[in-house]
């Protein structure tokens, strides 16, 4: 480690992490001073969703010719603009777009583009290169950088996600505030905890184990105690991922100080019977969103709120054997908010004719852009120091 | 080399799923090298997994909804009895290194299917291999209905080639993410493997019609290939020798070795043709696994850490589906790995809910959620009585849900010559500061009280 580095590490952790007289001092803000109060919902489609299924070319003579069966009839969609459409099952999604409240960036990705699923995963959650390794996420970077505590940043999930991760703090991953709370009420964990000094720590496992276990301390009673003032009504899909959205609207409407959720809707990966099962997943997609949305509307908080979905790639634009589709490169990315400054399709259709050599669609946005823009002007930190590089910054908020 | 009791019980950690204490007096004294040969003695055996399933009930391709949620219901239970056998096993075993190796390839072999019997032949065939030819069982698994259907290949035909199974099998299975292939070998390798399908028995087929028999190219080679082909020029290259050493390192040694050692463990296994068995037993006779900095240095699967504990406290779980209930919580349900790629493993086992639960779960198996520690001395009658009340309520709550006995008699008898070091017994790293603070002041006296307070510590999740 680098001699600058370990000193902004040791004041990191001896000034701020881990005291658990901090959490005293700390007062529960009100809806009012919430007000203005920016944060960002993540959601990954894992698996790699189909782009084009999803925003259909229905005037594409390719798109047909390349997916005899499984490409999308005009009546399957709910039309966008002269090119573009939905796919049907995005109900709300539509209404969104037409209320000025979605942004679709067509043909998002990277240079060198890498198909494996958890390569491609790990670039997207780790902002980098796909040539370049990162041990931390780029959400976990943001709270070393810029925040005080692991709460800052929530996956509503049963584990955390590299993203969350940084190099000094971590995320938190829940699925119940409760459950988490009763986990830490243990009088012998409690004295274990009391009893710790955190720059003793080590950097090994044993150390690992012991920082994650007072993150977690500092921030179960916080969350917890935040979190009971709301319980969303709203109609949410049964599912995990319906149920992880209504649990991140109750944190949000509660008035919890986190400024990035994180979550993931999974089960995108259609090599076989494309159709049935992405619709499936999209109407899940869709149907939760708009309950989301409405959930926060209602509460006065869909204004400070931008919610942001990628996928770790798109599909290639061929179908293959089995009615499904292999693993392709660019796609689109949804940033759904009561603040866009640009509405609606944000740039042009994937262009079919000039395909990469694998036959897939070649990116024109890089995806971290659209971080940097996040970063920068909703988050309003330094996006440099986060991605350690300069972007071209978007013009969606 | 006289080895402490500290390091056999890292070997028998390693290796296996611990030691048991009353015969810890019988393997002192004995050297490394045969006790390694006393671990593959004991894990010569090949026994499989038994359980009567249908045959063929899932491999039925025209079903009514009707039939097709019944069988989905008896693929659950099917899939929840399997795990519970394989649970079972784990616990009871004396091939441990072989259940170890089974449990590994579990892993890296990565399949979530639905049928039971597909499931069960899988694993069958995953613990036959577990300590012979990596290349043998390479083929082995690409034949298999599990692999197979779980990965596309049925769907894998000429003119239209489905590229699943080709790429996972480079870059999971053998050479390693990026390692030394391009997309167009995924391409050529995924036209060698067309048509390569099963009967509805579950019998490995080549459907000719749809095999694609013209000339490929694949990592130079060029060639007629079929899938047994690409196969063997998989197996040809060192990297594929490198790749699976550096995980098996990482299972029994734990940490990143300095220098060359990685390439010379390496070597050993190509130059033995991938003989896991010779790549094993020179692994856990070095250095670097006795190494101060491999003991207890690496973080528990959920499946090593219930196990460790089922084997030692001889835990009869009642109510067999609670074990699944305790994999889900914990992040490792066996038969359901995330994806392809297995469960990430080490680190990403703890994050800030299963943590909690992870130090958790020892109260909650051995005692019914209770950690009885109290602070020696100074606590009111009053207090004293209210607190046991209200640990009273919270055992008899948790019995109702757990059902999980473990057998303290036995526990004792088996811990009694090594009573004086519980602790050292119990955990494999040294205690931290705190942790010895917390021990130290605790008034509890018997062993039970002592031993669920140590395994209640972080550092029991190490090993």
């Amino acid at each position: 480690m680098e001699r600058r580095d370990f000193i902004r590490k040791s004041a990191l952790a001896s000034g701020i992490l881990l005291v658990p007289s901090f959490l005293k001092g700390m007062e529960f803000v009100s809806l009012d001073q919430l007000s203005g109060y920016k944060n960002v919902v993540i959601i990954q489609l894992s698996g790699g969703n189909d782009g084009l299924n999803t925003i259909v070319p229905y005037t594409n003579d390719i798109y047909y010719k390349l997916r005899p069966k499984i490409s999308k009839k005009r009546a399957d969609i709910l039309q966008l603009s002269d090119e573009l459409g939905i796919n049907g099952k995005c109900v709300a999604l539509k209404s969104l777009f037409d209320s000025g409240e979605l942004t679709i960036i067509n043909n998002v990705g990277y240079p060198n583009p890498n198909r494996s699923h958890f390569r491609s995963t790990d670039i997207w959650q780790t902002a980098s290169s796909s040539d370049q390794y990162l041990k931390t996420g780029w959400i976990g970077r943001y709270l070393d950088a810029n925040c005080q505590s692991s709460f800052e940043a929530i996956e509503h999930d049963s584990s955390l996600s590299l993203a969350l991760k940084g190099e000094i703090k971590k995320g938190i991953a829940l699925t119940d505030p409760r459950q988490l709370f009763q986990s830490t009420r243990e009088h012998y964990f409690q004295s274990l905890v009391d009893g710790t000094n955190s720059e003793l720590l080590t950097e090994d496992n044993q150390g690992y184990l012991y920082k994650t276990m007072l993150e977690t301390y500092s921030s179960a009673e916080y969350i917890f105690e935040q979190a009971k003032t709301y319980d969303s009504k709203g109609q949410y899909p049964n599912t995990k991922f319906g149920k992880n959205l209504k649990g991140i609207a109750d944190l949000i409407v509660s008035g919890l100080k986190t400024r990035v959720y994180y979550t993931s809707h999974s089960g995108f990966d259609t090599h076989v019977n494309q159709l049935a099962t992405q619709d499936r997943l999209l109407e899940d997609y869709s149907e939760g969103i708009g309950a989301f949305v409405n959930d926060l509307k209602k509460n006065d908080r869909f204004k400070d709120t931008l919610i942001l979905t990628f996928s770790e790639f798109g599909r290639r634009v061929s179908e293959n054997g089995s009615s499904g589709t292999d693993h392709g490169s660019a796609n689109n990315v949804f940033v759904i908010g009561g603040n866009l400054k640009k509405k609606g399709l944000y740039n042009a259709c994937p262009d079919l004719q000039n395909l990469d050599d694998n036959g897939d669609l070649r990116f024109s946005v890089d995806f971290r852009s659209i971080y940097a823009t996040v970063l920068k002007d909703w988050l309003e930190v330094s996006d440099k120091d986060i991605l350690n590089q300069e972007f071209n910054r978007l013009d969606f908020i | 080399m006289e080895l402490s009791k500290k390091q056999i019980q890292h070997l028998y950690w390693r290796a296996g799923f611990g030691v048991d204490p009353s015969d810890l007096n019988k393997l002192e004294g004995k050297p490394l090298e045969v006790l390694v040969d006393e671990l593959f003695e004991s894990s010569k055996r090949f026994a499989p997994l038994e359980m009567k399933l249908a045959a063929g009930a899932s491999n039925q391709k025209k079903q009514s909804k009707n039939e097709k949620k019944k069988q989905a219901k008896i693929n659950k239970t099917g899939l929840h009895e399997l795990n519970v056998l394989w649970m079972t096993q784990l616990a009871t075993t004396e091939a441990v290194l072989r259940e170890k190796m089974t449990l590994f390839f579990h892993d890296h072999f990565a399949v979530r299917i639905k049928s039971p019997v597909d499931n069960l032949t899988f694993n069958n065939l995953l613990r036959e291999h577990a300590l012979g030819d990596f290349g043998k069982l390479l083929v082995a698994v690409s034949k298999s209905p599990a692999m197979l259907s779980f990965l596309n290949n049925k769907q894998n035909v000429k003119d239209h080639p489905n590229e699943n199974f080709a790429r996972e099998v480079l870059e999971l299975f053998t050479l390693g993410r990026d390692n030394g292939y391009t997309e167009k070998d995924i391409q050529e390798a995924a036209r060698a493997f067309t048509g390569w399908s099963y009967d509805e028995e579950g019998n490995f087929v080549i459907h000719q019609k749809k095999h694609d028999d013209g000339s490929k190219t694949f990592l130079g080679h060029t060639g007629n290939f079929d899938g047994d082909d690409i196969l063997q020029l998989i197996l040809k290259e060192k990297q594929t020798a490198i790749y699976l050493t550096e995980k098996l390192i990482d299972l029994f040694i734990g940490r990143e070795l300095p220098g060359n050692r990685a390439e010379y463990f390496a070597s050993v296994f190509f130059n033995a043709n991938y003989d896991l068995q010779t790549l094993i037993r020179a692994l856990l006779t070095s250095d670097d696994f006795m190494d101060a900095r491999s003991i207890g240095c690496k973080i528990k699967s959920p499946t090593e850490f219930l196990t460790g504990m089922t084997r030692l406290f001889e835990v009869d779980f009642k109510e067999k589906t609670t074990l699944v209930q305790i994999q889900r919580k914990l992040n490792q349900e066996l038969f359901f790995p995330p994806n392809v790629a297995g469960w990430p493993g080490g680190r990403a086992w703890i994050d800030s809910s299963t943590l909690m639960l992870r130090l958790k779960a020892p109260s909650v198996i051995l005692n019914f959620g209770v950690i009885e520690w109290d602070e020696k001395g100074d606590m009111p009658e009053d207090k004293l009585i209210q607190l046991e009340e209200k640990r009273d309520n919270t055992q008899a709550k948790v019995e109702k849900k757990m059902q999980a006995y473990p057998n303290w008699e036995a526990f004792e008898k088996k811990m009694k010559n090594e009573q004086s070091r519980l602790k050292e017994f119990l955990i494999q790293p040294e205690l931290s500061v705190g942790a010895q603070k917390l021990l130290a002041v605790s008034d509890s006296v018997s062993l039970k009280d002592q031993a669920i307070e140590i395994v209640s510590l972080p550092e029991y999740q190490l090993f």
